[in-house]
This record gives C-alpha cells, structure tokens and sequence, in this order.
C-alpha cells in the first residue's frame, strides 16, 4: 500500500483545548486507497484527529498536509479541502428542511455549481449506491436512524470527494440497523475510496482495515495491519482494550 | 428493580379531576369570566364618565372612518391615518429587520471589532427610552441630514427595533443545531452559504413566534410619533378630539382599531406557524 501517493500526511501534530492536551505529537500517514480505521476509548482524541483532517478543528502546532495542501486556520483552500474530503457524522446532521434529494444535491449545486439536471442525476446515482432510491422524496425524520446515515454518506458521495471520514457513523444507530450502514461502507471499500473510520465495531475492522490505529489520552498508542493488531498488538494498553470490547 | 412492588399504572383509568378543576377548567367558564371582565371594564368606564356628567355622541364616529357623499363611498380621516401607522410600520419593520440581521451577524462573526460594534449599538438603542431615540432623531439629526418628520419617524422606529430583533434573529441563528454548521461545512459550503441555505431556513421557525411579538409592538410603538405630528392614526384621533372633544367614543375607537390590526397579524402569523411546522 506504501508506494502509494500519501493522501493525508501529520507530522507532529499538536492540539490544545485551553490547557487540555488533545493531541500529543501525533504522526501518521494515510495513502491512496488506503482504509483506516481509529479506535480507542472514548476521550482519547480519535475525534478530533479526524475533523481536523477536514479542518472542523485546527491543530496548534505542527503539520497537516491533506491532499497536497497544508491545512491550517486560515488557509484559503480550506472549503476546497472540504470539498475533497466527505464526513459522515454520528449525529447524521442531515438538513431536516430538506428532502433526502434536495439534502444530496444542494452540496452540487451550490458548491460545485452543477446543473439542477445533473445535480439529480447525481443524487439518484448515489441514492441507488446506498440502496433507498425509494425515500428520495421523504424528509429526514421520516426515516429511520440507519436510513438517515445512508443518506449522510450519499450526501458526502455527491460531492465524489477523493477521501471520506467516517466519525463513529454506527454508534448512534439501535443495534439492528447497524448492519445496513456497515454493508454500504463495505461497498464503498470496494470502490477504492480513501477512507479513514473511527469506529468499536472490530467485525467491519477486521474485514477492511489495511491499518489499525489504536488511540488513547491524545497520543498514538498502536498502528499495524489488521493481523498483527487483532492477534498480537505490541502495547499492553491496546491488548487490555480489545479484550474489553472483544469479550462479548 | 423488582417492578412487582410497583404495581403497574398501564392500563389503569385515570383518576377524576376534582369538582373544582372541572368547573374553571371548562371552556364556557372561561367564557364566562372573559365576559365578566370585559363587562366590568366596560361599565367602569360607563359610570366614570356619567359620573363626570360625560354626553356619549357614538352616532358622530362613524363619520371619522367612511362617509358616503355625492362621490359616492369615502374613507374617513381615521382609516386614513391608519393607513399611514401601515405603510409607517412596513417600511419601519423591513428597515428593522434588514439592519436588525445586520447587527446579529456582526456579533456572531466572531470578529472582535464586529460584536464590539454590535454590542455598543445594541446597548445603546435598548437603554435610552423609545421617545428620546425619536427626539435625537428629529431634533437633532433631522436638521443636520434634512430629515423629514416621516423619515425621522420610520429611522427612529427601524433602529429601536431593529436592536430588538437582532437578539431574536440571534437567539433563532443559535437555536439550530451546531452540526447543522459543521455538515454545511463538510461539504464545502462558504459562511455566507451556510447561513442562507442551511442555517436561516430552520431558525424561521423559532424566530416566528417573537418576532410576531415585535411587529405588534411596532405597530403600538408606531403611536409614539405622534409627538411631532406625524399624521397617524394617534395623530388624526387627537386632532379629531381637539375639534369634538368626544375623547372617550375617539380613544375607544382607535384603541379597537390597533387592537383589530394586531389581533388579525397575529393569527395570520399562527397559520403560517402551522405550515413551516408541517414542513418540517
């Protein structure tokens, strides 16, 4: 995967909440094609690394380069980072006054200033991709949690970003639709998608994961490949994690 | 928790609201009392003004709000002068609300110099009374700018209000959900894009109900240019009582006739309340 273009690169990176430490020297490498998955227990920062990636957060000290470009607070390609780079949220935050259509083509329209026409054909594109062409029409809260965040990643999809953040997108999910969005991720591996995930689920991990990354109070505790990870991780505080989240 | 303590309220009939509560809780009671009240008020005035030897003279009202002539219908003075507390009142309100958007954004643009800017005109226009506002307005800044009593009047009501409805636009703006923001960001929206695709949309629906609110209180405060006999509907009453001296019958009208306005904006608002409601 390393002869790759890198699409991501963080060198230490710093990250200060007044006096909390977020972030501690964070290093890290994300190339093309690759998918990546961050866990970690909750606090330990694998949020906030992943939305500064797309400049919802601004690191303090050190460098983020996303796809060729140094992010930082006043950067003026910031929004044409954004645009390269789609989020999917725990919350969904899909547009509730919009319908499911307008929610996917309002990014075209207004940001990449496409036609109404092809900004429609886009949205049923990526409609279809998530499989509910069906509820194009319906508003947000006339969907179910796994519906929503189908539609939140199609949204990301329409704007054919070149690498895709996923922040928790099943945690806020009842348990029985949590599938439905892991199997449309799964689809989306297959495209060739850069994709960086953090996420517990470990099932959807170890199917996909080319790198693990193991988080915890703001530092990088563990990065290997999947088969190193899950059978034999080097730090003692990743190994206690997992048999935690593991056990049931 | 063992829940066969608790034995289970599923199910149960609810119990029987007291005597009492039945009774003033219905709506013919309601009624009643509203009547009552209204009755009360009524006569009040009634005896105090048979009291003061008072000659009731309703049959010359209707003169002051239309007459037939030769020429066929007219309007009276008094629907005239309400026209102009309208047209008074639009122009002040759409002025209000443009400069009032202006304000909240500035404070919300995180901007030092911004919400220093916002803060001072805010604070400046809520703590100095309505009446003063219009005075510095007429007195003082109308000879300098060549304002006329029309002008000074809507500027004076456009920038008192217009202070009001920044904090509800604000308080609206900050009511939508922080993620709102951040997915509009996500997909590469600018600021600018962000508030009027996204944010602006869905902070109509927690901005209606005040800002309701704030138009009547417009229209009410719209009374107070009278002072410098702007010819509105206050304005015409006092002329028309200083010609009859019927200052009972005229302050009774023109209180029914800003009461008929604001009562009629304020359900015309609720239906329109029920719509964005459905919407979402």
């Amino acid at each position: 995967m390393n002869d790759q273009k890198p699409m991501i690169e963080v060198r230490n990176l710093d990250k200060f909440y007044g006096s909390f430490h977020a972030l501690k020297g964070i290093n890290l490498t994300v190339h093309q094609g690759e998918k990546m998955v961050v866990c970690g227990p909750s606090g330990s920062g694998k949020s906030t690394l992943i939305r500064c990636f797309n400049g919802l957060e601004f690191h303090n000290s050190g460098t983020l380069i996303v796809d060729g470009v140094e992010v930082h607070e006043n950067a003026k390609e910031i929004r044409a980072i954004r645009q390269e780079v789609g989020m999917v949220f725990q919350q969904f935050n899909l547009f509730p006054h919009l319908t499911v259509l307008e929610n996917l083509m309002i990014g075209p329209m207004k940001v990449r200033r496409l036609s109404r026409a092809d900004a429609d054909d886009t949205a049923r594109k990526y409609l279809d991709r998530v499989h509910i062409p069906e509820q194009a029409d319906k508003y947000p809260s006339q969907l179910s949690g796994g519906q929503q965040q189908r539609v939140a990643i199609a949204r990301s999809l329409c704007m054919e970003s070149r690498i895709m953040l996923f922040d928790e997108p099943t945690s806020a999910l009842d348990p029985e639709m949590i599938n439905e969005v892991l199997d449309v991720m799964v689809e989306l591996v297959d495209t060739g998608m850069t994709m960086v995930v953090v996420t517990h689920e470990m099932g959807f991990a170890r199917k996909v994961a080319d790198t693990m990354v193991f988080m915890e109070m703001g530092e990088i505790v563990e990065i290997s490949p999947p088969e190193q990870f899950f059978t034999n991780p080097s730090s003692e505080r990743c190994r206690l994690f997992l048999n935690q989240i593991l056990e049931h | 928790m063992d829940a066969a303590q608790h034995p289970s309220l599923k199910g149960a009939v609810l119990p029987r609201p007291s005597a009492m509560q039945r009774v003033f809780g219905s709506t013919l009671m309601s009624v009643l009392i509203y009547a009552a009240v209204m009755g009360l008020i009524v006569y009040g005035s009634y005896v105090g003004a048979q009291n003061m030897g008072y000659n009731w003279q309703w049959s010359r009202v209707p003169q002051f709000l239309y007459s037939f002539t030769d020429d066929g219908f007219q309007l009276g003075e008094m629907i005239i002068g309400l026209g102009l507390t309208l047209k008074l009142s639009a122009t002040a309100f759409a002025l209000a609300t443009a400069l009032g958007l202006l304000v909240a954004l500035l404070r919300l643009s995180g901007l030092v110099i911004g919400s220093a800017v916002a803060i001072g005109f805010l604070e400046f226009v809520r703590n100095i009374p309505l009446l003063v506002l219009l005075y510095l307005f007429y007195y003082v800044l109308g000879p300098i700018f060549g304002l006329d009593r029309y002008t000074a009047s809507v500027l004076t009501l456009a920038v008192f209000h217009s202070a009001l409805i920044s904090e509800i636009l604000r308080a609206g703006i900050n009511a939508v959900a922080i993620g709102q923001w951040e997915a509009a960001k996500s997909i590469g929206m600018s600021t600018g894009q962000t508030y009027r695709y996204i944010i602006l949309p869905q902070s109509i629906r927690f901005m209606l109900p005040p800002m309701t609110g704030e138009v009547v209180h417009l229209v009410k405060s719209s009374a107070i240019v009278s002072v410098i006999a702007v010819a509105e509907l206050t304005t015409i009453g006092r002329n028309i009582i200083s010609d009859t001296f019927m200052s009972f019958e005229i302050w009774f009208t023109v209180a029914l006739i800003y009461m008929a306005v604001t009562l009629i904006l304020s359900v015309g608002v609720s239906f329109v309340e029920r719509r964005y409601a459905v919407g979402q």
